[in-house]
């Protein structure tokens, strides 16, 4: 197969790999303020304290990994979203300090702030920035020609607010399975809630995006998407029922993996939409390769080392397995 | 004020903030393995309530360390995409290789470290120690790969102005990565273990868990006895390396203007450097001093900075400066150690005051030679972002001066801030000293443990 095919996989890999397992560590921090009093909110930072900074490492994979195979994209990209980066960046700044800065604290309010914050802004930012990705970015030569703030617009904001609902789902059906009694019955009632809004941010995405971006229309309708590209809805639709119908019969493990579905149709759908462009509306991936060499070499460190990564990740959620206790956060 | 000296200053400030704790994580994870194995080893209860105690630094510390490095991975995009695009096909692999064998590593298990007390027994926590050790310690190999690459730039072509890269083998074991990645390793053991025996001494100097005190002390001090005359001998190593490789930059640091064509090259001990006039305004030397130094020989050649173009010159008294400081804490600390030795052979290491009042005030300085250290090899590889191939004006991102002022005032702001709280909440931690009463957990508890008794709370401790 073809290298450049096989880096554009393993880089939109590790971005979902980000997005689900990061999201589910931001989605439990948006719902900080809505728990009802410290002990929860100690519940709910000791469902993801022993897991978030694996999660996180996920994002400087997906960056690392950008920067080997597409180092034009990496380039162009992050100095055009140099604001909306730069605040995510911020935004997981405030987040990560709070594991361990709360765990010391007396005062537990202030950090109780800082974490939602921290991950809100980190939220919100991650969500301007994929609609700025989304809007198309200006390019001559090989370098950024645009403006600071050609990020910034209404269906890039409404994205923002998409992945904050996103991620609450994520969030709530992960405290499903890691909480029980009256906080797990919260959690229902918030995944519930959350559900409902995504499914319609989705819907209007899905609308707007063809709208707001013209070529994604034509890319639609023409062969041999159009054979396929209706699977994407369907398979969100199905997730969004399994989820429903797994929430009213109080399932556990369900609600999460149908939240993870539901992600993964968007996700795809997405790539679907706008490939074989790399930079929107105008660079692919072809285009903004790195040499044959590189590819080859670091791909033979990710065939090595990945495999082991995954397993001794796996096995770390393992180990902590089960459901959460109050006091935790003791070591 | 430039998009080009902003986003210097900018990764300066975030680098030389980050930088900070690596060291201290790197250096206390393998002091932890050392504690850990002595658990095991002589299932004595105090290695564990050492450990314990450690841990709780180490944990802080690791936190703010991963926080601020997703900053610099970033950075390379944002503020110098340019050099990221011209160089990514040699550079970028080592940076992925630092993320896949060494953070995930260190990621995976640390959860495990921390929170896996009750989850695993006690041969898997203590490969969980050393596996986030070996993490650390291959992080730094990585970094220094690329970043020896960009001082030392071998393995490639450069085909229409993008670097291809021929060999990696080459890149990666480029000419200054072995001297180089083991002065910062050990830099940052050395520093680690003068931070556990300040601390140690300060608990110490106010009778506080004397015995558990004085244990910490004493593995922290055997470590820095081993360490610090070998970082002596690894700095002598690392200057010449800068000789034969980068022979401006050790014009610059030595501010020796003039190649010396018959005779030796002094070494000057103190000078004020001019740049414009490009002599020293005042100097004490040593006659032959620098031949000697780094040829070995008395009357060496040399090269003077006024050999290289005036564009090509880095920063002379900056330079002087940093590189002086910092050897003079690496003496410093040397020196240490050698009246610990003479103390410890009196039988007197634990209760000498004024030594222990200095092994409080010298803590610090590891940190501050490190900082030195990279300010010297930084500044010293200007104006080149890629030694002698790319400079750094050419290596910034295209865009406007005030989205670099935005960022780096907020740094400005949150680093200071953040760096407080870590100080308010180590000095917290530490002056709820150590923990002898939680009950170890039975998973944890070896057969034959050794109880650790301490004014009369050993009741206590049995759990």
């Amino acid at each position: 197969m073809d290298l450049i095919i096989i880096w554009a996989c393993l880089v939109a890999l590790a971005i979902i790999l980000y997005v689900v397992l990061d999201g589910f560590s931001l989605g439990v921090a948006l719902l900080f303020p809505s728990a009802r009093d410290e002990d929860e909110r100690d519940v709910l930072i000791n469902s993801v304290a022993p897991v978030w900074d694996a999660n996180q490492t996920w994002l400087v994979f997906g960056g690392g990994a950008l920067l080997v195979a597409f180092p034009m994209v990496y380039g162009v990209l992050f100095s055009a979203l140099y604001i909306p980066l730069l605040t995510f960046i911020f935004g997981l700044i405030f987040r990560g300090v709070t594991f361990e800065f709360r765990a010391n604290a007396t005062r537990k309010r202030p950090w109780d702030r800082s974490f939602f914050l921290g991950s809100f802004v980190a939220v919100m930012a991650q969500g301007l920035t994929l609609g700025g990705f989304l809007s198309g970015t200006k390019v001559v030569g090989t370098c950024f020609a645009g403006g600071s703030f050609d990020w910034l617009n209404p269906f890039s904001v409404t994205v923002g607010i998409a992945l904050i609902a996103g991620y609450i789902l994520l969030g709530s059906t992960y405290l499903i399975i890691k909480t029980a009694g009256s906080v797990q019955e919260w959690a229902y009632a918030k995944a519930f809630r959350s559900a409902m809004v995504v499914l319609g941010f989705q819907v209007l995405v899905t609308i707007w995006t063809p709208i707001h971006y013209p070529s994604v229309l034509t890319n639609w309708f023409s062969s041999p998407r159009i054979y396929f590209i209706w699977l994407f809805p369907l398979l969100g639709l199905t997730a969004f029922c399994g989820l429903m119908k797994s929430l009213k019969t109080r399932r556990e493990f369900l609600p999460f993996f149908c939240s993870v579905v539901l992600f993964l149709a968007g996700y795809l759908g997405l790539i679907a939409s706008i490939y074989p462009y790399a930079i929107p509306p105008s660079i692919t991936f072809k285009e903004a390769a790195a040499q044959h060499e590189t590819l080859r070499f670091t791909l033979w460190g990710v065939i090595i080392v990945l495999p082991v990564v995954l397993a001794y990740t796996c096995y770390s959620h393992m180990v902590f397995r089960g459901k959460v206790g109050k006091i935790g956060y003791d070591y | 004020m430039d998009a080009v000296f902003l986003s210097r200053i900018q990764f300066a400030v975030t680098t030389m903030f980050h930088i900070l704790f690596p060291v201290l994580t790197i250096g206390l994870s393998l002091y932890l393995v050392v504690v850990e194995f002595l658990w095991l080893k002589t299932h004595q209860e105090l290695y564990y309530r050492m450990y314990r105690f450690w841990v709780k630094i180490f944990a802080i510390n690791f936190g703010v360390g991963v926080v601020s490095g997703i900053v610099l991975e970033f950075e390379f995009g944002t503020n110098f995409s340019q050099f990221s695009q011209t160089v990514s096909n040699v550079f970028s692999p080592l940076l992925a290789f630092e993320v896949m064998t060494a953070f995930f590593l260190e990621a995976g298990f640390l959860g495990i470290m921390l929170f896996g007390w009750e989850k695993v027994n006690r041969r898997v926590h203590f490969l969980a120690t050393c596996l986030v050790a070996l993490g650390t310690i291959l992080s730094a190999f990585w970094i220094l790969a690329a970043n020896s690459w960009m001082q030392t730039p071998v393995g490639f072509e450069q085909v229409n102005g993008k670097f291809m890269v021929t060999d990696f083998f080459t890149a990666i074991f480029n000419p200054s990565l072995p001297i180089r990645a083991g002065h910062m390793v050990l830099a940052s053991f050395e520093t680690s273990v003068f931070v556990v025996a300040g601390i140690s001494a300060y608990f110490l100097l106010n009778k506080r868990q004397v015995e558990l005190s004085r244990r910490s002390l004493g593995i922290a001090l055997v470590m820095a006895g081993l360490f610090s005359p070998v970082q002596i001998y690894l700095g002598d190593a690392s200057g010449r390396q800068v000789f034969h490789h980068q022979p401006a930059k050790l014009a610059a640091i030595e501010a020796h203007w003039e190649t010396n064509t018959h005779g030796g090259a002094p070494f000057a001990v103190v000078a004020l450097p001019d740049m414009r006039e490009e002599r020293n305004l005042y100097q004490i030397v040593i006659p032959h001093g620098l031949s000697l130094l780094v040829t070995h020989s008395l009357n060496g050649r040399v090269q003077g900075l006024k050999d290289f173009h005036e564009k090509d010159r880095p920063n002379v008294l900056i330079l002087f400066w940093a590189f002086r400081f910092m050897v003079a804490i690496g003496f410093i600390l040397f020196f240490v150690m050698a009246w610990a030795a003479f103390l410890w052979r009196k039988g007197r290491l634990f209760d000498h005051r004024p030594f222990l009042w200095t092994l409080l005030i010298a803590h610090p300085l590891g940190f501050i030679a490190t900082e030195l250290g990279w300010v010297t090899t930084e500044v010293g590889r200007q104006p080149w972002v890629v030694y002698n191939l790319m400079r750094t004006a050419e290596g910034v991102s295209p865009i406007p001066a005030g989205n670099v002022i935005w960022s780096l005032c907020l740094f400005l702001i949150i680093f200071p801030a953040i760096g407080a709280i870590y100080f308010f909440y180590i000095l917290k931690t530490l002056h709820r000293g150590v923990d002898l009463t939680s009950p170890i957990p039975p998973i944890q508890r070896p057969v034959g443990m050794r109880p650790f008794k301490s004014g009369g709370k050993s009741d206590s401790v049995m759990g």
